[in-house]
This record gives C-alpha cells, sequence and structure tokens, in this order.
C-alpha cells in the first residue's frame, strides 16, 4: 500500500535511523514529549475544571482560557514535534499499534470536542461566563475533555508497554 | 552509597518483592501502566498549577490580579494530587522494588521533589506575609523570579527523571 511505502521510507530517513540507533537521543526526545504532554493536559485541565465548575470560579472563563490556552498550544506543539520524531524511528511498528491508533483517534475526538465548544458552547458565554455556576453545555465539554486526555496519557502509556 | 545502606537497601527490596501484593501486581500487568497513567494525569496538574504560580511570580501571567489570589487558586492543586500521586508511587514501587528504589533517576527524583515542595511553601509563606512580594521592591522581585524559575526547573527535571527510571532500570 502506498501509505506503507510512506513509512517505510519515513523510517530509513538519516534523522530517523539516528534517533533508532542511538542510545540517548529517543529517551531524551520521550522526555520532552512527556513533559510537553503534562503541560498540555494540565493546563486543559484548568479550563475544564472551570468549564465544570470545581475551580478557578473567581476567574471568568474567558480570562481563564486567554490565560492559559496559549501556553496549551506552545506546549502542543511541542508534544507534536517529538512524538513525529518518535513515531519516525520505528514508524511502521507504530503504525500498526493499537494504543498508537488509538491515541491519535482521542486526539481527534479531543480536538473536535474543543473545536464544537469554541464554535457554539462559547456563543452565549457572555451570560454565564463571569458566574460561578456554568450551563450543562459547557460541564459536558468540560467533562468529555478532561475523561479524553485522561484517555489520551493511558493510551500514550499503553504504547511504551507494547512496542518493545 | 555506603555499602551498609545499600545492604539494608537490598534486604528491604527484597522483602517487599515477596510480599502477597507485591507478587499481585507482578503477575496482573495491566496493574503497572493504568497506575502510570493516573500518576501522569496527576502529575499534569501539579506541574501545570506550579507553572501558573512562578509565571505569575515572574508576572508573564495574570499580572492584572494580585499574586494571593493566583495562589489560592492553584495551590490547591500543587497540594491534593499529591496524595494520588504518592499512593499511585507506592504501587509502582511495591510491584516493582528494586528497580525503583534502587535506582538513581528514582532518588534523584525524590531528592528533586523535596526540593520543589519545599519551594512552593516558602512561596506560599512569602506571598501570605507579603501580598506585594513579587509586585513592589526590584530587590523582592527579583528575588521572586528567581524562586519562580527555580521551581520550573525543578518540576521539568522531576518530570525527566521520572521517564529515566525506565532506562536506569
Amino acid at each position: 500500500m502506498e501509505i506503507d511505502r510512506a513509512l517505510v521510507w519515513l523510517q530509513a530517513t538519516p534523522l530517523a535511523t539516528t534517533i533508532a540507533e542511538n542510545d540517548v537521543l529517543f529517551p531524551w526526545i520521550e522526555s520532552v514529549h512527556v513533559l510537553a504532554i503534562v503541560l498540555v493536559v494540565g493546563t486543559i485541565s484548568i479550563v475544564d475544571l472551570r468549564l465544570i465548575g470545581v475551580a478557578s470560579l473567581d476567574r471568568a472563563v474567558s480570562r481563564l482560557m486567554h490565560d492559559v490556552l496559549p501556553f496549551t498550544w506552545g506546549a502542543f506543539v511541542v508534544a507534536a514535534i517529538t512524538g513525529s520524531l518518535l513515531f519516525s524511528s520505528n514508524a511502521t511498528n507504530y503504525a500498526h499499534n493499537f494504543f498508537f491508533r488509538g491515541k491519535l483517534v482521542l486526539l481527534v475526538l479531543a480536538g473536535l470536542n474543543m473545536a464544537l465548544f469554541h464554535l457554539i458552547g462559547v456563543r452565549d458565554i457572555g451570560t454565564w461566563g463571569t458566574k460561578r455556576k456554568t450551563p450543562l453545555a459547557a460541564k459536558a465539554a468540560g467533562g468529555v475533555s478532561l475523561l479524553l486526555w485522561i484517555l489520551v496519557i493511558g493510551f500514550g502509556r499503553g504504547i511504551g508497554f507494547t512496542m518493545h | 552509597m555506603t555499602p551498609t545502606l545499600n545492604k539494608s537497601l537490598n534486604v528491604i527490596c527484597a522483602w517487599i518483592d515477596q510480599t502477597p501484593l507485591s507478587q499481585a501486581i507482578q503477575v496482573t500487568n495491566w496493574v503497572v501502566p493504568t497506575v502510570q497513567a493516573v500518576h501522569i494525569a496527576a502529575i499534569a496538574l501539579v506541574a501545570s498549577s506550579a507553572l501558573m504560580i512562578d509565571l505569575r511570580l515572574l508576572r508573564v501571567f495574570g499580572a492584572d490580579q494580585p499574586a494571593k489570589a493566583v495562589l489560592s487558586r492553584f495551590l490547591p492543586f500543587v497540594w491534593w494530587p499529591m496524595i494520588v500521586l504518592l499512593a499511585t508511587g507506592v504501587i509502582m514501587i511495591v510491584g516493582e522494588p528494586a528497580r525503583s528504589l534502587k535506582n538513581p533517576a528514582f532518588q534523584l527524583k525524590m531528592a528533586l521533589l523535596i526540593t520543589a515542595l519545599i519551594v512552593t511553601a516558602v512561596v506560599q509563606l512569602l506571598v501570605r506575609r507579603n501580598p506585594k512580594f513579587a509586585d513592589k521592591g526590584a530587590r523582592r522581585r527579583g528575588a521572586a523570579a528567581a524562586i519562580a524559575v527555580a521551581s520550573m526547573l525543578l518540576w521539568a527535571c522531576i518530570i525527566f527523571a521520572g521517564r529515566w527510571i525506565a532506562y536506569y532500570a
């Protein structure tokens, strides 16, 4: 298949073989990947917990998102780059790993949940964004996001335990 | 590490290893990955909350609100998840005692963790005593910034050391 050929090519690139063959490169990239994911999930959780109505209730939702989300995006970019480097070192096997595939699906779902909230959920934010009590739709968006990101971590760990 | 200390550590590890709980964790292969996922999720809350506090001390984040307000919002998420981290950490130690307790990366992680917690407590006390600690006076602001940078480095190193436990085993 086309995609399998592309994966074989990716895995044979000099950068990918260097990561695969070097003793310390993979652990170091992986450490940065974990640090980045920790910051992605942690900062998103701060917003999610506000949407659910359990934390940061003294701060308006839009202010909190404005404060926190730039760091989420910055960390996400680092996680995506380091994740791609790790993937390239063993692309054909990762691509067939159950947990790797699951993690990608979960990331897409988390993205859709976020897009839905930013398109529809924030429409009437003017009426509830400064209040401590949040509407059901906001609670649902926050709860779904929290659950999906915890699963992303779980599936990520699953990759580590099934690949070597 | 002194030979006597090393010897008693061996005895402790061997004892934990033969307990029924350790044996149960060792033969149930989903326990360690699941507990690790919960451990990382709790670290996410702690590290991100500590980052928000540190960025406020640096006046990069939320400088429009008092440091006290930022601290009271985020400090609970540094302290409370510690219970989850301790519990999941203990389960991992019981499941693989020698792999963790005798591991230089683990030992470094614990030393860094204690330092980070002390730094957090110091920040808490300083801001309680002087709410303008991070905002008034060049010397105080410099001190607040230095503490914030040290805290961020400590938490990053804790996460790195945690990942390296797997590579030193």
